[in-house]
């Protein structure tokens, strides 16, 4: 019976599995490939050859990764912090309301993300929405608040909300209503139902949340280009030149492949730590 | 009651309003110190809306709560010397046993050896083995789960311990063994407990005092005995189990033969006569006693060492008797029946005491 439900469960995981080698595993491998290449040659008989691994090192683009990952930290922390209680709301509070800021959050997702941030550039550049209207009463102009680092930022958070808002909602609504009153009645102030009794109940939202707003700010581009004006260059968008005006497929194989093995050090790392079905008292 | 020590709870005009529907309709309570007071009644009447307001979690719309001459319906739940035991009971499924005991300890920053300590003792104290200390809550049965909810509310040490419904998720046995062994921990902790549940039985063996609810009311406050003998109302005699009614006009029942000594008792009187079943005896054709009943037998069940019989009277009333099982009436179903009993078995509730039920 065992044995059988096993063999069953294989065959129905055979079809999602083949998919994701196809579509997920391949083209890791082939960028892998790609990255052991010698610049400018392109033959599948070569030797493995590390030398775009060694122009990653030397030519300063540890400098774009390091700001990818801070900037995604920065995002994914600010999101935490704003969402939460806008969450909680979602998923204890609002009743009715919530259908409504489910919908307005997922219209935005219908809209491209650069649309959504060149409407920003308009309506924050020099002369744009927000400054031109106010030069235009007061007489006195100011200096735009894009093209730096913060409003980067800002972007990520903007464009990344709904990827930690709804999981950091789904994580609330399981924390059991009766355990936050009985932790009260029991003399939990506050911040320590918050702490001793929302926090980790919740903590498979906030993983998943977190995790996903990091891993895709990590690999953001869009909020650089558009909003920081390259600013800060991004380590996808290195990788995007190398690929496309370098002519350097190696190379971006190469930045590919470091980005790849980072966040996916820091994503199975989370996951072990967190050991989900633990967390959510499921596991006896 | 007969005690004089000032009580540790006093509920005064309590009312509780929802929109437009009024669950608590001004209730007034004491509850003496140590006593084990149940709160029984049908679903729908209230109890866990008192209680609720009682341990803080909602907010009365009028009337006041005294604990030991403090009020405390301003108070917030956190900060209320009183726990309660939810019917869910809400065990922390993330913490372990111990974890879940040790908690209201840790809110207080009690040092970690001695919050062990504690949890150790009170471990004891529900007879529950010491290495459940570090299992999980999803490890332990229902039962167990019950012990540790009411460690960890012990742990708190309250004033007061409420609980509501614990026991109605478990099976007959286990039920009937956590009673007992509330009652012996009520004892032995000396505390006050005020406990609801839907179930008399329950209530009856554990409880000091039984306050009958209903409809956002107190019916009757008394000891079992006392509701179970002098109900004020129909309501609470049909509460406290089966009962026959018969309606007194001006000291006249219809359907029910006085002696004179109870014609005399009771004339002029208006109101409720109430009699218990097991109350009646079988009287043979010429015996005698203040109230007698004849009819025909329509049913017979048989409930152990005890058999129950319906019969019609003359009047067409129904009525309910029940007898040993070595007094069975002869012939059964169809047979003539007469049976009787003291007026002192038979309670009467006085018109104006009924009047609102
Ligand atoms: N939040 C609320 N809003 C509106 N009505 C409520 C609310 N809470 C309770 N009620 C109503 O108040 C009445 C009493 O409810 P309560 O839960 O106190 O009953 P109960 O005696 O505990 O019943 P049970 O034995 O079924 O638990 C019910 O009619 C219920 O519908
Ligand atoms: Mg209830």
């Amino acid at each position: 019976m065992q044995q059988r439900e096993r063999r069953l469960g294989l065959l129905y995981a055979a079809p999602l599995s083949l998919f994701l080698l196809l579509t997920f595993l391949a083209p890791i491998l082939l960028v892998a490939g790609f990255s052991t290449m010698p610049e400018k040659v392109f033959s599948l008989t070569q030797m493995p050859d590390f030398s775009a691994y060694r122009t990653v090192l030397e030519q300063g683009y540890w400098k774009s990764v390091a700001w990818s990952l801070f900037m995604a930290l920065l995002a994914t922390l600010i999101l935490l912090v704003i969402c939460w209680p806008l969450a909680y709301g979602m998923a204890k509070v609002f009743k009715r309301f919530t259908l409504v800021l489910t919908i307005g959050v997922v219209m935005t997702l219908f809209v491209s993300e650069n649309i959504r941030l060149f409407g920003w550039v308009l309506t924050l550049m020099k002369g744009g929405l927000i400054e031109g209207y106010w030069r235009y009463w007061t007489g006195q102009g100011f200096d735009a608040p894009l093209y730096n680092g913060p409003i980067i930022v800002f972007g990520l958070v903007y464009v990344y909300l709904p990827f930690m808002l709804f999981p950091l909602a789904q994580g609330i609504s399981m924390v059991p209503d009766d355990a936050r009153q009985a932790a009260y009645d029991l003399g939990a102030s506050r911040w320590q139902i918050l702490k001793e009794i929302d926090l980790p109940l919740a903590m498979p939202g906030i993983m998943v949340g977190s995790l996903l707003t990091f891993v895709l700010a990590a690999g953001a581009m869009a909020e650089s280009k558009l909003l920081g004006g390259r600013a800060i260059i991004t380590i996808a968008d290195e990788v995007q030149t190398a690929f496309t005006y370098g002519q350097n497929w190696p190379l971006g194989s190469a930045l590919a492949m470091v980005l790849i093995a980072i966040i996916g050090t820091v994503a199975i790392w989370a996951i072990s730590k967190a050991d989900l079905d633990a967390m959510m008292g499921r596991k006896s | 009651m007969t005690d004089s020590s000032p009580p540790i709870l006093r509920i005064n005009a309590l009312t509780k309003t929802f929109d437009d529907f009024t669950a608590l309709h001004g209730i007034n309570l004491n509850v003496r110190d140590g006593e084990f007071l149940a709160i029984v009644g049908p679903s729908g009447s209230g109890k866990t809306t008192l209680i609720r307001i009682l341990v803080g979690m909602d907010e009365p719309s009028d009337g006041a709560v005294w604990l030991r001459g403090t009020r405390i319906d301003v108070v917030p739940a956190n900060k209320r010397p009183t726990c309660m035991v939810f019917q869910s009971l809400a065990l922390f499924p993330h913490r372990s046993v111990g974890q879940n005991i040790e908690f209201p300890l840790k809110l207080r920053g009690v040092a970690p050896a001695e919050r062990k300590a504690r949890a150790l003792e009170l471990l004891d104290t529900l007879r529950l083995p010491r290495d459940y200390y570090s299992k999980r809550i999803q490890q332990c049965s229902g039962g167990e789960k019950q012990r540790v909810a009411l460690a960890r509310a012990l742990a708190f040490d309250p004033e007061i311990l409420f609980f509501d419904e614990p026991l109605s998720a478990l099976d007959y046995r286990l039920r009937k063994t956590l009673e007992k062994e509330l009652k012996d921990l009520h004892r032995r902790t000396g505390k006050t407990f005020i406990y609801i549940t839907h179930s008399l039985e329950e209530a009856m063996v554990m409880s000091d005092r039984i306050a009958i609810m209903k409809a956002g009311r107190f019916e009757q406050i008394a000891p079992a005995e006392e509701i179970y003998a002098r109900p004020v109302s129909k309501f609470v005699a049909e509460f406290m189990g089966e009962v026959n009614f018969f309606d007194l006009v001006k000291g006249a029942a219809p359907g029910v033969a006085l002696s004179a000594a109870a014609s005399a008792a009771l004339a002029g009187q208006t109101g409720t006569l109430t009699i218990r079943p097991e109350s009646l005896r079988k009287l043979t054709a010429e015996g005698v006693a203040d109230l007698s009943f004849e009819g025909i037998v329509t049913a017979e069940y048989l409930l152990g060492s005890r058999i129950q019989y319906r019969m019609t009277l003359a009047t067409g009333q129904e009525m309910i008797v029940e007898v040993l099982r070595e007094n069975a009436v002869e012939g059964g179903i169809g047979a003539a029946l007469r049976v009787g009993c003291d007026l002192s078995a038979a309670h009467l509730i006085a018109e104006a005491a009924d009047a609102a039920a």
